[in-house]
């Protein structure tokens, strides 16, 4: 179960998705509420929580364990309301938002039967920045590229079997923001990089060098997303313990 | 698939040029490129950009706009490097725009803490930039660097107290590996400092206070402990030489603003300009405008360094129009006091001694009744950019005359974060956080204008007059035109050597930011925020 390439942190939600979609059909959730929600998530829910859900006592968000609730509703409810007398405060969310979060929650359950585990993480440095060639295409604090995904604090934000699964795995999707673009100049020019934005007359993006550029379209030949990512599957250039270690590494980073 | 990628990374290896010390320090030989908040070290706000010229100025049309996500006002003056600009947004936001476009690369949110205290806006002027990071204060005292390619925090510093009151609003200045930046709060009962960073790290590097303590020299300017809480807040960018080494600063008022009985004495370095050794902070001079002020005239003008023939001789000279009503040249070398002469209506002094010093009119101070004093609170000018442009040899400012408020005093006891002032100002001219929506004021009641003064006599040459008063900077450009604006949404361009209204447009809120300037691909922008949006012409193709 080691499928090709696929850009780490681009591949996180679609291969989970994948996994989850049965359920999230049943609640008519879209893969869009889902990074909606995880974002929420990320940003209010991820430091008493923590990115895999499971550190609260009594509570594992990431297994679909709850205290107080069952249904969606009362789960929103309690996002939205807190709980008086604990430690779960109110959050200022829309009713709409609270449900993208427990459409969050229900993704990371629906694929908590996929295992990992997260090796050591000194060893998993060296690999990172040796063997892995992982500084090629992302950063970590102020080493390596920006043109990949930031790595800074992917240990906040991704459980250990997501990242283990970006790392062997060839996802379907990625996440919208960390997707690669192409553009072709009208002089034949080829410039490849991260799309940042774009309207109907212009695009912008931080290219191979690490520039920002902006193109009107108008003086393009051709402008597309590169079907594929260039993200390598680790499968069959890491040992399995390497992967492991890799995967320690990642969890380990919490930011600055 | 894996040739690829590997040829697709190894364009890795040429970066894009990094915005070095030595590029800062000569950013005249790069006129495309707006590298610090006034255009340069010597803060002129003077372009060498020659596309836009008085022939084709009434050529000029919008090309984008950026609207800030916030209500407050957008004082701030952007940066453009190599195509990218960079400015904040209100209250500490960063934001980087394709300068062709007005399209967002990035945005960085600062999250500031509702405990932020700001006198008069929760605003930003603008950020810094070296190497590849842009810097940027935030009204709760954090300073920030960014990876100006990402966004991405790359380190942050605690440089003051939120809850006390400090609060950073200016652009910070690079000078060297330092990132200089002082701190605002005056009217919370602040102890102002300025203080060097380290540009890689974050680390502190030096400290000047503004306000010194009993002991040290001029310690005793201060009666007993009013030193501790005394104000003297920095809220505008200085200027740097870097033939003496030496960064020059403007320090505001001291606190309380209207009662002064508590801190008797001259109360130094408050409503100084000071001059700091770069590599040390240590101060080698200062000199100060208004002695013991009580009419909240803070001296966080921006220094205008200027190198001129004076009465025979070359001279390295400083230009400041200050908010007491005063124009002064300055030998930037030392502190000499050369030139001091009213740009606008003065009844708070009777004149200037020899040395510089006003003379204080007699019961023409704040009172608990009451007494209307020119110029007002606000000032004969602010801390709106002013212009000196090399090509008229003639320094342009911002300039509000007939403007008078009634000074009341009040006792005021110091509580930590709560406002600390000694009695408040009544205005005819309401402030910018007030703007009235319709305007009903006679001449005698306060009007603005552009100002354009000969530094080596004093004397007015021209100025061109407004109905409302300005809250604007001002850019000269080496073809001969001056941008600036008003209160009224005016935007327009005069001619700097006559003050000719040559082209102008209406941009529907007030304009309280520096127009600036810069090119791409030999095409000439200019840049003015008005109301909440920046908005940037160039000459119709």
């Amino acid at each position: 179960m080691f499928p090709p390439k696929f850009l780490l942190p681009l591949a996180l939600a679609s291969g989970l998705l994948a996994l989850a979609g049965g359920l999230l059909a049943q609640h008519g959730y879209t893969p869009s509420d889902v990074e909606s929600g995880g974002r929420l998530y990320r940003v209010n829910c991820s430091a008493c929580h923590g990115p895999n859900g499971d550190l609260q006592p009594g509570v594992d968000l990431g297994h679909g364990k709850f205290k107080r609730a069952n249904s969606d509703e009362e789960i929103a409810a309690i996002i939205t309301h807190g709980i008086p007398g604990t430690a779960m405060p109110p959050g200022n969310f829309s009713d709409s938002q609270a449900l993208t979060i427990v459409a969050y929650l229900r993704s990371l359950a629906a694929s908590a039967n996929v295992s990992a585990t997260a090796g050591d993480p000194a060893r998993g440095k060296q690999i990172f920045e040796g063997k892995g060639q992982c500084l090629t295409c992302h950063r970590v604090r102020t080493s390596g590229s920006r043109v990949g995904p930031d790595l800074t604090d992917i240990g906040m934000l991704r459980r250990t079997a997501e990242l283990q699964k970006a790392l062997i795995d060839r996802g379907v999707d990625t996440v919208a923001a960390n997707r690669f673009y192409r553009v072709v100049t009208r002089d034949g020019q080829t410039v490849t990089g991260r799309l940042l934005n774009e309207d109907t007359f212009s695009i912008q993006m931080i290219d191979t060098s690490e520039k920002l550029r902006s193109f009107k379209i108008a003086d393009l030949r051709e402008h597309a997303f590169e079907t594929q990512s260039p993200m390598p599957s680790y499968k069959d250039k890491l040992t399995p313990e390497e992967i492991s270690d890799l995967v320690g590494y990642l969890t380990s980073l919490k930011g600055l | 698939m894996k040739l690829r990628f590997l040829l697709l990374f190894s364009a890795a290896a040429t970066l894009p040029a990094q915005v070095t010390s030595d590029r800062l320090m000569h950013s005249d030989k790069e006129p495309q490129n707006w590298l610090s908040y006034s255009g340069g070290y010597q803060s002129q706000r003077y372009t060498a950009l020659k596309e836009i010229t008085p022939a084709n100025v009434k050529n000029l049309e919008l090309q984008w706009a950026f609207q800030q996500r916030s209500l407050e006002k957008f004082e701030a003056t952007p940066l453009v490097v190599d195509g990218v600009m960079y400015t904040t947004q209100a209250p500490s936001d960063v934001v980087a725009l394709d300068a062709t476009t007005g399209r967002v690369f990035w945005s960085f949110s600062a999250n500031v803490k509702a405990e932020s205290r700001t006198c008069c806006g929760r605003v930003n002027r603008g950020v810094a930039i070296l190497g590849d990071n842009v810097f940027v204060g935030t009204i709760d005292g954090r300073l920030i660097a960014l990876d100006a390619r990402t966004g991405k925090q790359v380190w942050k510093v605690q440089v003051a107290k939120a809850e006390a009151g400090y609060s950073l609003m200016h652009a910070p200045l690079v000078i060297k590996d330092k990132v200089i930046i002082g701190t605002a709060g005056g009217e919370f009962g602040i102890r102002g400092f300025i203080a060097a960073y380290d540009a890689a790290t974050g680390k502190e590097l030096w400290r000047f206070y503004t306000i010194p303590e009993p002991g040290e020299k001029n310690g005793n300017t201060w009666a007993g402990d009013s030193w501790k809480h005394g104000g003297a807040s920095v809220w505008v960018t200085g200027a740097y030489d870097p033939e003496l080494n030496l960064t020059y600063w403007g320090i505001g008022n001291p606190g309380p603003d209207w009662n002064g009985d508590k801190r008797a004495g001259e109360n130094l370095y408050s409503d100084c300009v000071v001059a700091l050794d770069v590599d040390t902070g240590e101060l080698k001079w200062y000199y100060q405008f208004t002695p013991h002020d009580d009419f909240d005239f803070d001296s966080v003008q921006v220094p205008v360094l200027a190198n001129m023939q004076w009465q025979g001789r070359d001279r390295k000279v400083m230009l400041w129009g200050n908010r007491n009503g005063f124009f002064y040249v300055l030998d930037r070398t030392n502190g000499q006091y050369m030139l001091g002469k009213p740009f606008a209506k003065v009844t708070w002094t009777t004149g200037l001694d020899e040395r510089g010093r006003p003379m204080r009119q007699a019961n023409m101070e704040p009172t608990p009744q009451g007494t209307r004093i020119y110029p007002g609170n606000l000032g004969a000018t602010n801390w709106y950019s002013p212009s000196y442009s090399p090509e008229t040899g003639l320094f342009y400012l911002s300039v509000w005359d007939n403007y008078s408020s009634v000074y009341g005093k009040a006792d005021s006891d110091y509580v930590e974060g709560r406002l600390y002032m000694g009695g408040a100002p009544r205005n005819v001219v309401p402030l910018l956080m007030q703007p009235a929506p319709t305007l009903q004021r006679r001449e005698d009641e306060g009007y603005g204008a552009v100002r354009a003064i000969d530094p080596r006599t004093g004397e007015r040459k021209w100025e061109f007059k407004m109905t409302d008063v300005t809250d604007a900077g001002i850019l000269t450009t080496a073809s001969g035109l001056l941008f600036s604006g008003g209160r009224d949404g005016n935007f327009y361009a005069l001619d700097a050597k006559t003050g000719a209204l040559l082209w102008r447009t209406q941009l529907g809120g007030p304009i309280a930011a520096g127009p600036m300037s810069y090119s791409i691909n030999g095409r000439q922008f200019i840049a003015i925020n008005a109301g909440t949006t920046m908005y940037v012409f160039a000459v119709k193709q």
